[in-house]
């Protein structure tokens, strides 16, 4: 299997931004909320990426944040597949009034806008790492089960699930055996458009002040705290930006080779 | 040369070049200090007001929520925008004195229990009708009402008796009161017709400029009244406009991009880089304003002196002032007043920071687990910074502080005053009785360290009656230390305030007493042509 | 053509009978709001006489579906109650920040759609190469850029260096059209940018996904130019998923501009919203979130609806 090189690029920085993530108490310099410095210093052999808005070293913070921003998107992605697919597989071989009831339900909560729904959550509700994983894996099944029941449905009826339905197979066995590992390329491309959109989303409440509560901070927030230095191009406000921007690209570069290999096999998508 | 130097001379005139840029040109062209100094004053002068325009500010403090009644104001934007339309009957100038606006003179009785106020003659109001005295009467008589909820209750609670006498005003204290005309600065104590008891929220009153157009939490604009008593000294653009822009960049990029004239609350981050930026003067003053965190003292765990004391030396103020304000402003010591104030007690220590004494008193509080802080970017610049700061001094001294930061929306009517232990801000007041009215005696509305101490208000309501200084000051020594020592304050440090203004604004003048010149920036300044 | 028109209506009457769901929903979820609302109103000193009474004066002892029925009323008669937090009227309220977030998200959609549509075509033609690699290169820069960032980026430049567009787009009666067009500029470049990627994108899949049919080898091997085979022949039949993925981001433009609005300090619904949800000022968190719900089916309708009319298979639904 040749791997393009854009591909490859997505896959070694997306490597490298989830291994920082996981090695960060061991990797970053100075402790995550520790004052070291004064207040935006530049660049130094002390502080690689220079300080943030208090002093405190930007690296650290970018490890820290990374590991934050990495962790909750992942969660809330996992949380929303693992929702989503199900409902969605169920759904599709159910069908009848469970996928009638499931489905207008999921159109119900989609015609909620979900950065409306989560101000309105998030401003009344404490806004803590789980509580915030919850609402936007929730609010992301929703786009979930739409893709997977569709895919789903797709596959429900061609001529090997017929024959395991004859041969007298389960729900279950059928959804784990025959659906599941073919509908796998179509959802695991969208995980990554998923996992992309749950990181924007997450730095977008961050910067509206609803996200992880201080002094942890996720890049998203990073770029808030230091917003002021962005006209006057200080690093502590660019760099997450940038970090952001590249962990989007990087997964989607991967998840565009996902997809397009998706596309040859089985000549487009469905739904 | 001197031409050369009278052309830059106008040019500062204008706000388009800096003093020391001046003198340093002055230098340059081999021109002695003084001399320099009086072409430069000659052409500031030479200047003078300039009419017409449109003056427009980019404030933050604006919310959807606001109202034009003045008993409801506590941020920037509805004061700033409320001077620009009424008047109270006394201000309280640049250096600290009486300035006479809707009254014009002023008569105590050697008691300091009965005011005369002679009430000034032809002011009329946007409404075409004359200030009487009995205006002013209804106007007082509306905020000492309990359930007006006015900012101002605490203030006029004191008046026992009021009543119009021709075209006099007398006022008959509960108790003697030397400060009155002081705290009859307030800026809820705008007059109106009728006391505003039709219309609270009507916007008509005696100001320079006319309501014309309101849109809370957008936009504000006033168009100059042609009948106004005073036209001489203020209002001289033709039209006022405050646009809210809570975003401090955003309210930045407006300057720098021309669109508005003058902002409010730089952020002490950025001074010093953009006081690079040329067309931009930062406008600094020192001032009585300070931010805070407050603990309701009446609200468990806080109800302990211990613990209060432990945070209040768990904090290192020096710091704070070094890292949140970058050096524009000073350490606090734990109660409201620093030596802007006549009667400053200046020799009560300065509480430094002190980890081991902090811990000491924490662990005699017997208070365990963390201690909930909750910060807001709307609290006061940097406010959610600081939280982080004092979080990591306390860490020092074994104490261990959570941050929680609120939304800024609604932080003013859902945190302050109502959660126990909160980032806040002053903005201080011109005398030291004003100030613990507002916020320390029992009665007061907005005493958000709920600090209920009969012995303190006796203090309070004894310096008030005091006409002896010496004996004035020793008490307020006296209150200074209870607030100090067993008050809900933690106050770490006095912000100046920053503002900054594009080019062409003329009539600048520092004033301490608050931001944007007391929110009298628009009305006082003008555009150079 | 009846059985369309029969079609139509049934998406009509499930549109209206999903708004009427999204209402009880809306209704059920600002009941479970923490905090009581005539506390709210009266603050904390107040006496427990006159918080019974303003309970009984907002009919806050009724029982909730009771309430329902009479907030639902007022809404079906453009009666949307009076704001909690400073006593305006919500309607003549919301009108006027309404119709700000749709000059605005009118206008993104004016440049952004033509565009995304133009640049997916193109992509296709050269399909493979350069263009088309370049085309979904820049997309994918800006779909991967938070939007607030971009957002100061362009005030940065543009606002504050080259001065060329204010950096606050705050509009208000009385300007002009051509004014309130230079006010928005800078907010109208983040949103196109914003859903370009995603329009752009869809329209390319969708008309590759048409081009491997087998009507379009036919019409290939007659010789037809590319453009004229992709626009005449690809096009039309992949009108629906575009359709379908325009109305999608028409939606964003309303409803998500949330954080362009607080950047720009732009005086639209997304920021209203946000003011009053700190305050608990339900009535409002209920006038808004019915609009947002309306405007985002509505447009799926429009959607559902193209889609039925301009695809003969889907006449004919098993």
């Amino acid at each position: 299997m040749r791997i393009p090189v854009s591909a490859l690029i997505g896959l070694f920085f997306t490597g490298l931004f989830f291994l920082t993530a996981i090695l960060a108490p061991w990797i970053a310099p100075y402790g995550m909320a520790e004052v070291v410095g004064n207040v935006w210093e530049p660049p130094s052999d002390r502080f690689w990426l220079g300080t943030d808005n208090i002093g405190r070293d930007l690296l650290t913070r970018m490890i820290w944040g990374g590991r934050t921003t990495i962790f909750i998107a992942t969660l809330a992605t996992v949380l929303s597949f693992a929702l989503g697919a199900f409902l969605g597989f169920m759904a599709a071989v159910i069908g009848g009034w469970v996928d009638q009831a499931l489905s207008r339900f999921v159109d119900l909560v989609m015609s909620i806008p979900p950065l409306i729904f989560a101000l309105v959550v998030l401003s009344v509700m404490e806004v803590t790492t789980p509580v915030l994983i919850l609402v936007m894996g929730l609010l992301d099944s929703t786009r979930v089960y739409r893709l997977s029941r569709a895919v789903a449905a797709d596959i429900n009826v061609m001529d090997f699930v017929e024959a395991a339905r004859l041969r007298g197979e389960g729900r279950g066995w059928i959804i784990f055996h025959e659906i599941l590992p073919n509908a796998l390329s179509p959802l695991v491309a969208e995980l990554g458009l998923r996992f992309i959109f749950a990181v924007l989303f997450l730095s977008t409440l961050s910067f509206l002040g609803l996200g992880v509560q201080p002094p942890a901070s996720d890049w998203g927030g990073m770029v808030k705290e230091n917003k002021e230095g962005i006209v006057f191009g200080i690093w502590a406000a660019l760099v997450p930006a940038g970090a952001i921007a590249a962990l989007a690209i990087s997964v989607n570069l991967v998840a565009d080779w996902v997809l397009n290999r998706t596309s040859d096999l089985k000549g487009g998508r469905g739904g | 040369m001197t031409k050369e130097l009278e052309y830059y001379g106008k040019k500062v005139a204008r706000g388009l070049m800096d003093r020391r840029a001046f003198m340093g040109r002055a230098a340059a062209l081999g021109v002695s200090a003084p001399l320099a100094g009086t072409i430069l004053a000659g052409a500031v002068q030479a200047a003078g007001p300039v009419r017409g325009g449109t003056l427009k500010a980019g404030m933050q403090g604006g919310e959807s929520t606001n109202s034009l009644d003045p008993a409801t104001w506590a941020s920037d934007v509805p004061i700033s925008f409320g001077r620009t339309w009424g008047e109270t009957m006394v201000e309280v100038g640049p250096t600290g004195e009486i300035e006479f606006r809707i009254a014009e003179s002023v008569e105590a009785s050697p008691d300091a229990r009965t005011w005369t106020f002679r009430i000034r003659e032809g002011v009329e109001f946007h409404n075409g009708k004359t200030v009487t005295p009995d205006d002013v009467v209804k106007t007082l008589q509306r905020h000492s009402d309990e359930n007006s909820k006015s900012g101002a209750l605490g203030i006029v609670k004191g008046i026992e008796d009021m009543k119009a006498d021709g075209q006099y005003v007398v006022l008959t204290l509960d108790s003697p009161n030397a400060d009155l005309p002081y705290l009859l600065a307030d800026y809820h104590l705008m007059i109106q017709p009728g006391g505003g008891f039709e219309a609270p929220d009507a916007g008509i009153g005696t100001g320079p400029y006319r309501v014309a157009e309101n849109q809370p939490g957008v936009r504000h604009v006033g168009t100059r009244f042609e009948n106004y008593w005073d036209a001489g000294n203020r209002g001289f653009a033709d039209t006022v406009e405050i646009t809210v822009v809570n975003d401090a960049t955003a309210r930045l990029a407006a300057l720098q991009s021309g669109q508005v004239n003058m902002i409010n609350r730089v952020e002490p981050k950025v001074v010093n880089l953009i006081k690079r930026v040329p067309g931009v003067t930062v406008r600094n003053v020192s001032g009585r304003g300070h931010y805070v965190f407050i603990m309701h003292v009446n609200t468990p765990p806080f109800d302990n002196n211990h613990l209060r004391l432990a945070l209040k030396l768990a904090i290192n103020r020096q710091e704070m002032v070094d890292k949140i304000l970058q050096g524009y402003g000073s350490v606090g010591n734990d109660f409201p007043i620093n030596a802007s104030y006549p009667l400053f007690p200046d020799d009560i220590p300065q509480r430094e920071y002190d980890p081991e004494k902090a811990a000491f008193h924490y662990r005699k509080s017997g208070h365990s687990g963390s201690i909930l802080l909750r910060t807001s970017d709307v609290a006061f610049p940097g406010a959610v910074d600081a939280a982080q700061l004092y979080q990591q001094h306390a860490k020092a001294a074994g104490i261990d502080i959570e941050v929680k930061r609120e939304p800024g929306d609604g932080y003013w009517s859902e945190v302050w005053n109502k959660k126990p232990f909160s980032a806040s801000y002053w903005s201080g007041r011109p005398v030291q009785d004003q100030m613990y009215s507002t916020a320390y005696l029992s009665t007061a509305e907005w005493n958000d360290t709920k600090f209920f101490r009969p012995d303190f208000d006796k203090i309070i309501i004894a310096a008030r009656a005091e006409l002896d200084p010496v004996k004035r000051k020793a008490l307020y020594r006296e209150a200074a230390l209870m607030v100090r020592d067993e008050g809900g304050l933690i106050l770490p440090m006095f912000n100046d305030f920053i503002d900054a203004t594009g080019p062409k604004v003329g009539g600048w003048v520092p004033d301490g007493n608050g931001g944007m010149m007391n929110d009298k920036a628009l009305i006082k300044c003008w555009l150079e042509a | 053509m009846s059985a369309i028109v029969k079609l139509v209506a049934q998406r009509l009457a499930l549109g209206l009978l999903l708004l009427l769901a999204v209402s009880v929903l809306i209704f059920a979820g600002t009941q479970i709001l923490p905090g009581d609302v005539a506390q709210s109103i009266l603050g904390q000193s107040a006496t427990p006489t006159a918080l019974a009474n303003l309970r009984e004066e907002l009919g806050l002892n009724d029982p909730a579906w009771l309430r329902y029925l009479r907030w639902l009323g007022g809404v079906l008669t453009g009666d949307l109650g009076t704001a909690l937090s400073n006593g305006q009227d919500i309607s003549e309220a919301i009108g006027r920040r309404l119709g700000n977030t749709l000059f605005l998200a009118f206008w993104a959609a004016a440049v952004a759609v033509p565009l995304a549509i133009t640049l997916g075509l193109v992509a296709v033609r050269y399909r493979n190469r350069w263009p088309d690699r370049l085309i979904s290169g820049l997309t994918l820069a800006s779909i991967s850029l938070p939007e607030f960032f971009i957002g100061y980026v362009l005030i940065f430049f543009f606002g504050v260096k080259l001065r060329w567009f204010p950096s606050v787009a705050t509009v208000y009666d009385g300007m002009s059209l051509w004014e309130k067009l230079n006010a928005i500029a800078l907010p109208v470049t983040v949103l196109t940018l914003v859903v370009l990627a995603h329009m752009m994108r869809m329209t390319r899949a969708a008309i590759l996904n048409v081009m491997q049919s087998a009507y379009i080898e036919t019409a290939e091997l007659k010789g037809l130019g590319q453009f004229r085979v992709i626009f005449r022949h690809a096009f039309p039949n992949a009108i629906a998923p575009i359709v379908n993925v325009v109305m999608i981001n028409l939606a964003y433009l309303v409803v998500g501009v949330v954080v362009v609005e607080v950047i720009f300090v732009y005086p639209g619904m997304g920021q209203y919203l946000v003011d009053h949800v700190a305050k608990r000022d339900v009535p409002v968190v209920q006038a808004t979130g019915l609009i947002f719900a309306a405007v985002y089916i509505g447009l799926n309708l429009v959607a559902d609806i193209v889609a039925i009319v301009s695809n003969p298979r889907l006449r004919h639904p098993k």
